[in-house]
């Protein structure tokens, strides 16, 4: 309680409670049996609850769990029960709004997977060992899509297939904004 | 963007199960993993392979130790790439594979390039890259560039490198304690998230400096953050040092309370929140703190986001516990969530409002909780059940209603936990409320009559063979009991046989009654029913031998006055080498651990780096009797009485740790002392500690057993032993001096120079006390234990405390001073009480047992009285525990 705000895990699961995305930053689950029953009991004790307009929360095996769904996928950020429960649900809210960003709106398992190089950046953005890195959505977002091609790269080296997608992504950037 | 990994089917949409990864696998992937190798990179294809490679990873895949390395070389390939996306791969892909110390080098040249690229975020991931993944030595020479970082313009950067400095700060605590000016610097930073983590690495690099921490709190709380975050972090420093710097005498006023009430105005939820919480958690908050922290509090309560009524319930149910008037005005809002969709929050509400509820409003609220019952999970009953429990204790008029609320639910479906916390809730009633004794009893019998559990009805039985021979018709419970006889397993059938014979011992009019059943029970098809049952009609008087009546009840319900833990662990370590004369009851330990609350607890809670004290090298006694007994020089001392918990001799972080275990024996006493050499330069040889006893004057010392060598990070003991008069608790103050020969040693070698510097290190003083000479241990009855006491043997008398903080800590003082083990709860005191009384148990040097009662009254000028009243098996004892308090 002394410490800095810790987050034990973030899970990303789907309608069957199948990984689409974890990450552990606490040994509380030290196998890969241990995580699965955990994301397991999770899943089915939140299963029925709605959280689809506002997160939910629910205290298991003395941690606090914060919850939301869209479509067919299911976030999950898991603290210690001494953790500040509107804490958590900053993480959750970030992680949330920014996969919307990033997958631009279309939030289900399908478009998660095949951007899955997205989901996991997105995860490695906000949380680094447990500490809170970022919680702003936007912020988030534009830290895992900053990109394609390094800006201190000469030009020639970009194709121009490659010079039009970026032209295409400030486009629909700008749009979106 | 990525793009899809699989082409996409025109008829995609149709199929269910649709995922990129389908059908994907460990050895197809590790071949396709050769691309990183060709000469001209496609960076996509790159891409997509990593992302396949972390999506098994991620799906619980691993990979061997020959297969992680070969993809680690491969990755570190496509450095030559200058795509930003394919490097943010490689980068997740390094952290993932946690590269071994010598694959480390390969990449660090390529990472500390990154470090001082022109792009902020090839800046800011390879600082938390090579920071996770590198070790101290290589931690020196970037030092420089993560100082840089540390300031860097960039948030992002800065951000990277602060965090960072959290992670090695575990590992490599003087490498980063250097950068305090940096991180002071970074604390000012406009950028939220960096002053958020700022704040958390400076004061976690002055954690164990007080002062430095009090002076943190008093200027930022002046208020320069703006981060919610760590507007936050700030608060709950703030409350650490309200902890320890207390309440202002002479105003009254607390410190920085001011603070917290102000951030209880803050625009972010959060902060509120986490004032509301600090203050809520003041140690004897006041009705006056308290009442603007509720007052936000009750506002969350009707919010439309769960996760805030969740956190405003959960925090209102633990002030209940303490301040249940202070919670009263929200009863109206918290009523209105028992129809909560979520659950937990429902369960909260019900459980506070039982706690704050009057005399009155009890019935309305069963009704509404009958309701609410039957649509929630186990594991939410057992905490409403506990509620209603201590709701019965404090309003033992309303037993009927809350009785035959417990009656009901035990007959309805639910798992063991369940039915074990209503049937434990009853029997508590049963014994705190005599008039709920009938009742209750009919409903666990009845209970048993159709009991799934095993355990359940042996603990009803046991419990029904105490209880039902004393009540007004013992002959109405042997129906169910021999019902038992009848109809269950043989654990069952077995526990009945004892009840039985419980009622026959107690009521003899029904005697002859009991031996009738008993001798059915001869014929069990069970040995142990069989031999159970044979065994109580002799001892009862149906057979040839006959027991004197008190022998009988002494045998039936005198109880064990040995730890079961400890006879758990004596009768293992028996069978483990079986040895030829039989076990010896009165061979295992008495001491009740007092620790294994804490071990129980510990495994959810991981050790907070440098603040967590490498822990003690086995406390329980045995162990330090069995490393005792293996000094020859100590051997003959006899029995070892008691071992104390470890007393720190030096302050957290300084060059040498030492802490002292006091050995008590008859007729000797013998410290422990635990040595620890932080200095990884250094190996020290020829340890003592010179002890001066002169204002110890009973203790003359007859010996000391050096340590030879001490190297760095290896605990290792040396002792002294004093000899004392035998039987007599002899204190004294003991001043210490650890002499050593210091020698050098080459880090890189571990080997030691040949010679060495003898050098002193001054160590604080420790006392032997009273409390010592006496063994902490349970009764289980405390009640049962003081009548059977001889009342000759009581002293009692009557002493003034002064003005004490407030009675629980008069009442924790007094505990501290003798030592002895608390019963039945009673080192709990209720806030605002005015008068406590408190139970003690112990043995006494000498083998003695004592049992204490301690009545204390407090005044208004905060004077506390006490009287204390003692028994013992000896008189001399009770006078010397008389004695122990009137000196200290």
């Amino acid at each position: 309680m002394d410490s800095c705000p810790s987050v034990k895990n973030i899970l990303l699961l789907d309608s069957e409670g199948k990984r689409v995305a974890v990450k552990y930053y606490s040994d509380d689950w030290p196998t890969n049996s241990a995580k699965e029953a955990f994301e397991k009991a999770v899943f089915t004790k939140t299963q029925k609850t709605n959280a689809r307009t506002e997160a939910e929360i629910a205290m298991f095996e003395n941690n606090i769990i914060v919850y939301k769904f869209v479509q067919d996928l299911h976030f999950y950020v898991t603290g210690s029960e001494d953790e500040s429960e509107l804490i958590l649900a900053t993480v959750l809210q970030g992680f949330f709004d920014a996969v919307g960003i990033l997958l631009r709106g279309n939030v289900d398992k399908r478009e998660a997977l095949e951007n899955l190089d997205l989901i996991l950046l997105c995860i490695d953005e906000i949380v680094d060992g447990g500490i809170i890195l970022e919680t702003d959505a936007n912020s988030i977002a534009s830290k895992v899509a900053s990109h394609s091609i390094d800006s201190g790269a000469p030009l020639s080296e970009q194709t121009i297939s490659q010079a039009l997608a970026t032209a295409r992504e400030h486009l629909t950037r700008s749009l979106l904004k | 963007m990525a793009q899809p990994l699989v082409k996409k089917d025109d008829d995609r949409d149709d199929e269910v199960d649709y995922s990129p990864f389908l059908g994907i696998e460990k050895g197809a992937v590790l071949q396709e993993a050769r691309v990183f190798n060709d000469p001209q990179l496609d960076t996509r294809r790159c891409s997509q392979v990593i992302t396949k490679l972390l999506y098994l990873l991620n799906q619980g895949e691993t990979l061997t130790k020959v297969e992680a390395t070969e993809v680690f070389f491969a990755v570190t390939k496509l450095f030559q790439s200058k795509d930003i996306g394919l490097r943010r791969m490689v980068y997740l892909m390094i952290k993932e594979l946690s590269p071994s110390a010598d694959e480390v080098i390969i990449v660090t040249s390529s990472l500390m390039k990154d470090m001082n690229s022109r792009t902020d975020m090839y800046r800011a991931n390879a600082i938390r890259v090579l920071c996770r993944i590198t070790d101290g030595t290589l931690l020196t020479q970037i030092e420089r560039y993560l100082k840089q970082a540390i300031v860097d313009k960039s948030p992002v950067v800065a951000s990277a490198a602060l965090v960072s400095g959290i992670h090695l700060l575990q590992t490599n605590p003087e490498i980063v304690k250097r950068w305090s000016n940096e991180v002071q610097e970074a604390v000012q930073s406009r950028a939220a998230l960096v002053q958020f983590h700022a704040l958390a690495l400076l004061h976690q690099i002055r954690q164990n400096d007080r002062l430095a921490v009090n002076k943190l709190v008093t200027s930022l709380t002046k208020g320069s953050i703006r981060s919610p975050l760590a507007q936050c972090l700030l608060i709950r420093y703030t409350s650490q040092v309200i902890r320890e710097s207390g309440v202002n005498p002479q105003t009254g006023d607390r410190p920085f309370y001011d603070y917290l009430e102000g951030c209880l105005r803050h625009k972010a939820e959060m902060v509120i929140y986490e004032a509301a919480k600090a203050i809520t958690e003041l140690s004897n908050v006041t009705a006056r703190e308290l009442t603007p922290a509720i007052t936000v509090l009750q506002l969350f309560l009707s919010s439309s986001k769960p996760v805030l009524r969740f956190a405003a319930v959960r925090t209102l149910n633990k002030v209940a516990m303490t301040h249940p008037m202070a919670v009263t005005n929200c009863n109206i809002d918290m009523e209105s969530l028992i129809s909560d969709q979520n659950r937990s929050i429902a369960t909260l509400a019900i459980t506070t409002l039982l706690k704050t509820g009057n005399e009155s409003s009890v019935d309305r609220l069963m009704k509404q909780i009958t309701n609410f019952m039957s649509d929630i999970a186990d594991e939410f009953k057992i905490v409403v059940v506990e509620a209603i429990r201590s709701l019965c204790l404090k309003f033992p008029l309303k037993y009927r209603s809350l009785m035959n609320f417990l009656s009901n639910i035990l007959r309805e479906e639910g798992g063991f936990e369940y039915k074990k916390a209503i049937v434990d809730s009853i029997v508590i009633l049963i014994r705190d409320i005599p008039d709920a004794k009938e009742s209750g009893l009919l409903h666990l019998c009845e209970f048993i009559e159709d009991c799934e559990f095993t355990y359940l009805s042996t603990q009803i039985l046991h419990f029904l063979g105490n209880e039902g021979p004393k009540t007004s018709d013992p002959s109405k419970y042997i129906r169910y009991i021999y019902n038992r006889v009848i109809l269950e397993n043989a654990t069952v059938r077995a526990s009945a046989v004892s009840t039985l014979a419980k009622f026959g011992a107690l009521v003899d009019p029904l005697k002859p009654r009991i031996f009738v059943l008993l001798r059915r029970c001869l014929f069990d098809n069970d040995d142990e029913v069989r031999d159970r049952a044979t065994l109580y009609l002799n001892t009862l008087g149906d057979g040839s031998v006959t027991e004197t009546d008190k022998a009988v009840k002494e045998f039936l319900f005198g109880s064990l006055d040995i730890p079961l833990t400890n006879l758990e662990t004596s009768l293992k370590n028996y069978l483990r080498d079986p040895a030829e004369e039989p076990f010896d009851l009165y061979s295992v330990p008495k001491e009740v651990k007092s620790q294994s609350f804490a071990e129980k607890k510990a495994p959810s809670k991981k050790p907070t780096g440098l603040s967590a004290q490498p822990a003690a090298p086995t406390s329980a006694p045995d162990a330090y009797e069995r490393l005792l007994s293996s000094i020859p020089e100590f051997a003959s001392f006899g029995k070892l009485f008691k071992s104390s918990a470890p007393v720190e001799l030096t302050e957290a972080e300084t060059e040498y740790a030492v802490n002292v275990v006091k050995h008590i024996f008859d007729r000797h006493v013998v410290f422990q002392y635990n040595c620890t050499n932080t200095i990884p330069e250094q190996c020290l040889e020829n340890v003592t500690v010179i002890v001066d006893a002169s204002e110890a004057e009973e203790f003359a010392e007859v010996g000391t057993k050096p340590l030879k060598s001490l190297p760095y990070d290896t605990p290792a003991q040396t002792f002294v032993a004093f000899e004392k008069p035998e039987g007599v608790p002899a204190v004294g103050k003991f001043s210490n001096v650890l002499r050593f020969t210091v020698k050098e040693v080459d880090p890189s070698t571990g080997e030691a120079e040949d010679d060495g510097v003898e050098d002193e290190y001054q160590l604080e003083d420790f006392e032997v006390v009273a409390a010592d000479y006496i063994l902490k241990l349970g009764v289980s009855n405390f009640k049962n234990a003081w009548e059977n006491m001889d009342p000759a043997s009581e002293r009692v008398d009557e002493y003034g405390l002064g003005p004490r903080e407030s009675l629980a800590e008069a009442v924790n003082a007094v505990i501290i001073l003798l030592g002895m083990h608390p019963c039945e709860g009673t080192e709990v005191v209720p806030s605002n009480s005015r008068s406590h009384t408190c139970l003690l148990s112990g043995v006494y040097i000498g083998n003695v047992k004592v049992l204490v009662r301690l009545s204390f009254g407090i005044d208004g000028t905060k004077e506390v009285a006490m009287k204390l009243a003692v028994r013992s098996e000896d008189e001399s004892v009770s006078e010397a525990i008389h004695e122990i308090v009137a000196s200290g």
